[in-house]
């Protein structure tokens, strides 16, 4: 069973229970515990809740994000973009219980870019076998851990498809979506969210991914999702180039209701997603629970009101495409800042995101159609700085537990905000750069042999009726 | 027999087929369309990105009726379509070769 003791923990962060910081109950603590001794470690709140968070991601995607995505393009291209979602959903299941769960969550030794194959097509994992929290002695069934972790490398991809939406071939976005999940996201995910475990890392302090390593902070995967995913897009979007009549045909959103159902659909679903990725059911999950709720509402509010401000009129669309950049800005931070401070961090990323929607991209000339760079990438860029200054514990926040002593001690006047943004900095980069590039080479090779774009006719005629042989609205 | 074509306000139209009806016109054929006259369509704004719409949504009235009856039915038209503002429509009026009724096919004005 030593193949289920370094299961990493989510969010690279240290944030435990509050038994650990219990000096009463760390006399019992057992060190390194054994396989039998785990299955004693399960709490039954924690599994029921890791469940209905992995059902709620996955209403994330399907049919949150198709619907949000669909409402923002042409009637004739509505079902394409559902079409995308949905099977980038789908063929991202299988690819993370064949490969992609073992990659980002096996060891890689000395190697802290990827893991290895151990656990590829999920060897010896089973119901018996046991993932570690941010607990001393507290694990999650592993199974239960492989299918919240999917629910991410299902969305994450399906996120890039919104910067080419309306031109990209369907067949070529399938072959990108399983190469990037392979060389970029399920790396991206070991180097953030990888690390040996509480009750582990005291005897292996190096047994842990790159960023984690470096103390990069990412709750819920501000980098390994949402900058990951932006940068892939606008990568993307510049590659394949506009879209025929870009920007001097108008190309209205076709249902702004439909925009609406989906951003509100991902609003419930991201409690899943941020809170969820506490992997336990306690104070820090209702923290990470309420970050979300009102960081959310204070970047709708805010891009509704610089709307008002510049054009006379707060829209629908804006409001929505607000709350989901609060949605991504909170993303890394959920779990580590407060309340106030998350409300001060959506009313502040809302304006940038604007900046990047309604000025930025109209000036470089770049066709990100529904604007996965100006919201995810920029959105989750500012997030990840932040989270660097609301998670210091002198502003409220919930400060950072140390993991190479067991058990995980906890010192918040030691945090320091000018070092962890430096380290938040780095991050960023280092996933830009990765992404990017990684994305650019992944681009290239599939443009030079398949194409990445369907014929000027078919662009024209709409992707529902000249891709997948069927209309959106019969009527 | 005369066609009197009518592009007024969408909101209008009830007011102009009681005013009608109470004319004793029997029948009318009414189309949803888009069209541009003096009247400024208007700006949308969809994340910055602003499209002018020329095109403003109108709906189109037509009623053939007797000779007799046209001036009246064009009087009646203009009273009800005005809202005294910008973009209240207009009224055109042609003369008609010949109408037939379908099931029957009477034809001149008893098959109006």
């Amino acid at each position: 069973m030593t193949l289920t003791r370094k299961i990493c923990g989510l969010a690279g962060a240290l944030v435990a229970g509050l038994a650990i910081a219990h000096p009463a109950f760390a006399a019992d603590m057992v060190k390194a515990p054994d396989a039998a001794a785990m299955a004693g470690m399960v709490n039954k709140g924690d599994v029921a809740w890791m469940l209905v968070c992995s059902a709620l991601v996955l209403m994330m995607s399907i049919p949150g994000l198709a619907l949000f995505y669909g409402g923002l393009v042409r009637s004739k291209n509505m079902l394409s973009v559902c079409m995308q979602v949905f099977m980038i959903v789908s063929v991202a299941g299988l690819m993370w219980c064949s490969w992609g769960y073992s990659i980002a969550f096996t060891s890689g030794g000395d190697n802290h870019f990827f893991g290895g194959l151990s656990k590829a097509f999920l060897k010896g994992v089973d119901g018996t076998t046991m993932g570690a929290t941010f607990s001393n002695n507290l694990y999650l069934p592993e199974l239960v851990f492989v299918v919240f972790q999917m629910t991410f490398a299902m969305i994450t991809p399906a996120l890039i498809v919104g910067a080419f939406a309306e031109r990209i071939k369907f067949s070529s976005l399938m072959v990108f979506v399983v190469l990037w999940s392979t060389f970029i996201y399920y790396p991206m995910a070991h180097m953030v969210w990888y690390w040996a475990g509480p009750d582990f890392l005291a005897d292996a302090p190096t047994d842990a991914g790159l960023l984690w390593s470096w103390g990069a902070l990412d709750f819920a995967g501000g980098t390994v999702v949402h900058i990951n995913a932006g940068i892939a897009g606008l990568v993307g979007a510049i590659m394949i180039g506009k879209r025929i009549g870009y920007p001097k045909e108008p190309m209205p959103p076709h249902s702004l209701v439909m925009t609406m159902i989906g951003a509100s659909l991902l609003w419930v679903g991201w409690f899943g997603f941020n809170a969820g990725s506490n992997l336990e059911a306690n104070g820090v999950t209702g923290v990470a629970f309420i970050n979300t709720m009102v960081a959310t509402c204070a970047a709708a509010v805010s891009w509704a009101l610089i709307e008002q401000f510049h054009h006379g009129k707060a829209s629908m669309l804006g409001a929505a495409s607000g709350a989901v950049a609060g949605l991504v800005a909170i993303t890394p931070a959920a779990g580590y800042a407060a309340p106030m401070t998350s409300i001060v961090l959506g009313f502040v990323v809302s304006p940038i995101c604007y900046l990047f929607v309604a000025k930025v991209k109209g000036m470089l000339g770049y066709d990100d159609s529904l604007d996965v760079f100006g919201v995810h990438c920029i959105g989750g860029i500012v997030g990840a700085i932040a989270t660097g200054i609301v998670a210091a514990p002198s502003l409220g926040g919930q400060g950072v537990f140390d993991y190479t002593v067991f058990p995980a001690a906890f010192h918040p006047e030691a945090y320091d905000i000018g070092a962890q943004v430096f380290i938040q900095v780095k991050a960023v980069l280092f996933t830009l750069v990765w992404s990017g590039v990684g994305s650019a080479i992944l681009f290239f090779i599939i443009d030079k042999t398949m194409g990445l774009r369907v014929p000027a006719d078919d662009e024209q005629q709409g992707l529902d009726l000249t891709s997948h042989g069927e209309r959106a609205y019969n009527s | 027999m005369k066609l009197v074509m009518a592009i007024i306000k969408p909101f209008k139209l009830d007011d102009v087929r009681e005013a009608l009806t109470s004319l004793g016109i029997a029948g009318m054929t009414v189309s949803e369309v888009k069209g541009f006259g003096r009247q400024k369509g208007q700006t949308e704004i969809y994340r910055g990105a602003e499209y002018s719409t020329n095109m403003v949504p109108k709906i189109k009235v037509e009623i053939v009726c007797d000779d007799g009856l046209a001036p009246r039915v064009v009087e009646s038209i203009q009273q009800a379509a005005n809202s005294g503002a910008i973009g209240d429509g207009k009224i055109f009026v042609l003369d008609v070769g010949q109408a037939v009724r379908i099931r029957t096919g009477e034809t001149g004005e008893t098959a109006l």
